[in-house]
């Protein structure tokens, strides 16, 4: 059974449409990246994941059951900006969510709980390279260092799902490329399901098992224009820890969703 | 070179700092002595050593009625209405800010309103203090609270308000709850605003004190002021303007000390 279920799903703003008839299952273990223009929807498509809105038409299953009203536990979330605590230090950051889960009136832990809710942040720091950046304030980290922390974050409560959005896009192509190792080895260990929404193109296929590709029809003479549709679900390769080793996994398409490397290349332009 | 783009080294900024203040004293020294060269009694522009003498005998010798030393007892008296104004105005704020900036029923129910009740003019209903809460200190606090709480919460809740969508959401998906997400999110981001907030209501609350002071009051740094008027003292008055300010001045550093050192992360926070 997928994880994530979207079935037809309808999103309008003023009456408009944004997105059409969207379908997707996404299934465990997963990583599904989201591509598509600037203006398509694919983020309004995330924050209805996140069910920060939600859809006119249609329905989003998460395990079979409707998505809840609100964001919850079950579905982590990294955005591009603002992702972590400016007031907490980087251990802080990551001890909070241990917090919340374990002081439901104060949030805060105290003694021996704090001590052992820090080892495992501590572990987690670890685990993404942060360990020496502990005691600093996230305002004196680089953005790399930065959505590392937001990873670390987001991770430590072992999300159902993980949401990504445009996470690495304001980043420089070296620090990119370190921290989208550190996405796959971290996605390969915790067998998480993820969805990505980016407009790099090449970002969605290095990191995607597969790409959903989101695009608007042109607008009509009359000045109409019709909502994002899925054009093409691309299936990178199966959930492989060879492949996921090679440095780019060929894309092996799959029926009409398919696509050649010309097209996608039209699209990286886009 | 561009004058946007020329700045003075540190030696000479430091002259320019210094140099209006010195340029208003000598001023100052000038006017006097050329009226009391003029006139010996004058009493507008009081000499140096004439306002020397005259906080003497307010700071230094007691009252001959009361006993009291007078320059002392003004001052421990206003800052007692001042910080208690202050600190209700504060503690109210706070509370009703951070609630309805979080909760949208809350603002629904309660934005309009206080923005309309902010528009009040403060001085306008004092009467109406008077005749309520009688000419005792109750009334004097309660214009400072009038007077700078309006602002401080609608002050609030715009902060609560520019808090990232991103985080809020951001700590939901941690599994936060209402309560936790005000407690851990939202208050530690707030109190160094609220210092910020506090110290541009510094300037009205001391105007709000001296006013009540001066109209219905027995001591305190307005009420003297306005007392010793009638004698066109001003040997007392520009002292006690000068000592206003410095309290005022002082204030205001100590905050911003405090905000820096309670919250060391606000500032790199700001500036990103």
């Amino acid at each position: 059974m997928s994880v994530l279920a979207v079935r037809d799903v309808w999103k309008l703003y003023h009456g408009r449409p944004v997105l059409e008839r969207i379908n997707a299952e996404i299934g465990e273990g997963s990583f599904v990246a989201v591509v598509g223009p600037s203006g398509c929807g694919k983020t309004t498509f995330l924050r209805m994941l996140m069910s920060e809105e939600r859809p006119d038409r249609g329905a989003i299953l998460l395990d079979g059951l409707p998505l809840p009203l609100e964001p919850t536990h079950d579905r982590g979330v990294v955005f591009q900006r603002y992702s972590v605590f400016p007031h907490l230090t980087v251990l802080g950051n990551v001890v909070l969510p241990l917090e919340f889960a374990r002081s439901r009136r104060l949030g805060k832990l105290f003694g021996i709980a704090k001590q052992r809710a820090e080892e495992e942040a501590r572990t987690m720091l670890e685990d993404v390279g942060l360990t020496g950046a502990a005691p600093l304030y996230p305002a004196a980290l680089s953005g790399g260092m930065q959505q590392r922390l937001a990873l670390a974050q987001a991770l430590i409560r072992r999300p159902r799902v993980l949401l990504l959005d445009e996470p690495f896009s304001a980043l420089d192509p070296g620090t990119r490329a370190d921290i989208h190792a550190l996405m796959k080895r971290l996605w390969r260990e915790t067998q998480m399901t993820i969805v990505m929404v980016t407009h790099d193109i090449s970002e969605a296929f290095r990191l995607g098992t597969r790409v959903l590709v989101f695009e608007r029809p042109p607008v009509q003479p009359d000045g109409a224009q019709g909502g994002a549709v899925v054009t093409h679900d691309i299936k990178v390769h199966e959930r492989n820890i060879d492949k996921l080793q090679s440095r780019r996994a060929t894309p092996t398409g799959d029926g009409p969703g398919a696509v050649s490397v010309t097209s996608r290349d039209d699209l990286a332009t886009a | 070179m561009r004058l946007i783009n020329r700045h003075p080294n540190p030696r000479l900024a430091r002259v320019l700092t210094a140099s209006p203040f010195v340029a208003v004293a000598v001023v100052y020294v000038i006017a006097s002595t050329i009226r009391h060269a003029a006139n010996p009694d004058d009493k507008l522009l009081p000499t140096i050593a004439q306002m020397g003498a005259a906080m003497w005998r307010m700071a230094a010798q007691q009252d001959m009625e009361s006993g009291d030393y007078l320059m002392l007892n003004d001052t421990i008296v206003s800052l007692q209405r001042l910080l208690l104004g202050l600190g209700i105005s504060l503690a109210v704020s706070f509370a009703i800010g951070v609630s309805v900036g979080m909760i949208p029923y809350l603002k629904r129910l309660f934005v309009p309103f206080i923005n309309a009740f902010s528009m009040v003019p403060p001085l306008a209903i004092l009467p109406i203090l008077f005749i309520v809460a009688g000419i005792g200190e109750t009334a004097k606090v309660s214009l400072i609270v009038l007077g700078t709480a309006p602002y401080m919460i609608r002050d609030l809740i715009l902060r609560v308000e520019e808090l990232p969508r991103p985080q809020i959401i951001k700590a939901q998906t941690l599994g936060a709850g209402d309560w936790q997400i005000a407690l851990r999110v939202v208050v530690p981001q707030m109190l160094p605003r609220l210092i910020d907030s506090l110290r541009l209501s510094l300037g009205p609350a001391w105007l709000y004190l001296i006013s009540a002071e001066a109209i219905a009051a027995e001591n305190g740094l307005g009420y003297r002021i306005f007392l010793v008027r009638r004698y066109f003292a001003m040997d007392i008055i520009l002292p006690y303007v000068a000592w206003i300010t410095l309290l005022a001045f002082f204030a205001d550093l100590g905050l911003r000390w405090l905000q820096h050192a309670a919250f060391p992360w606000f500032a790199g926070a700001r500036a990103q």
